[in-house]
């Protein structure tokens, strides 16, 4: 049998990560800038390598939710509805995140710019405005600092707790099927593919 | 003639997130340049972890006769 490799490797841990990120933000919201890894790691490793080896190996959040719905057997594991992985829902839901993160860094620059106050809150599911403030215990620079915190970890927790729910309902990792990151480096790759492949025939 | 199995993927709606290529105890499957996952059909043993284990569900098993090809 192939099995021999089957031993874990340093970034099978990574879930670890993940999840101390996530109790981080109930201690001090400043922690929330760390999740930009998350974003940056993926992007310049589809841009550089042209490939999803951070989905395929690295991304901890996957990870976490494989291991909940998986050993911990929270999962229902049953088949994702067949509109939830086609490319409209998938590419709209990129769009619609963009659109949120965008409006997320335009109240964040109001901050910074002083025409706006600090509101010590996370915004769950895009909604619902949970009290944060005991995780805020000042920053030594600007109020925007701490606004984008806020406001990323608000992305952060939306998407967990959306995964979460699609992890209990569907199969373990159903998140990556929608997960914006996953649709947008999957999209740097067909870019790549595409303009490396008309070199070759030039 | 034998009857054998293999697992076959829907390039297509494939979101290339690797899943399949973690529990293949063959070592049959890879993700080819972040676009899909890629079957090697002389490793594959059709044991069917990885449609099980598929987020998307894009990965079936076929059954074909041994010898023939099968698209």
């Amino acid at each position: 049998m192939n099995n021999k490799n089957k031993t874990k490797k340093w970034y099978d841990y990574l879930w670890i990560f993940s999840t101390v990120y996530l109790i981080l933000g109930f201690v001090n919201i400043l922690f929330a800038w760390l999740g930009l890894l998350c974003f940056f790691i993926p992007l310049l490793i589809s841009i550089f390598g042209g490939s999803k080896a951070y989905c395929n190996r690295y991304c901890g959040r996957g990870q976490l939710f494989s291991l909940l719905g998986g050993r911990f057997g929270l999962s229902r594991k049953k088949d994702i509805p067949r509109w939830m992985r086609s490319k409209p829902f998938r590419y709209g839901f990129l769009v619609f995140f963009f659109v949120m993160f965008f409006q997320m860094l335009f109240v964040t620059g109001l901050v910074f710019a002083g025409t706006r106050e600090l509101s010590e809150v996370v915004t769950l599911l895009w909604t619902i405005k949970l009290p944060w403030h005991w995780a805020y215990h000042g920053t030594l620079f600007s109020a925007g600092v701490a606004q984008f915190a806020f406001g990323f970890y608000s992305v952060m927790l939306t998407s967990t707790v959306l995964g979460l729910l699609t992890m209990a309902l569907f199969k373990p990792r159903s998140w990556c099927v929608y997960c914006p990151m996953g649709t947008m480096t999957q999209l740097v790759c067909k870019a790549k593919a595409k303009t490396s492949s008309s070199e070759k025939t030039k | 003639m034998a009857i054998k199995r293999k697992a076959y993927v829907n390039r297509g709606e494939c979101v290339a997130c690797g899943c399949c290529v973690k529990v293949c105890p063959m070592g049959a499957i890879r993700v080819v340049s972040g676009l899909y996952a890629d079957v090697d059909v002389y490793k594959c043993v059709g044991c069917k972890k990885c449609a099980v284990e598929c987020p998307a569900s894009v990965i079936e098993i076929r059954e074909n006769e041994s010898g023939e090809a099968s698209a």
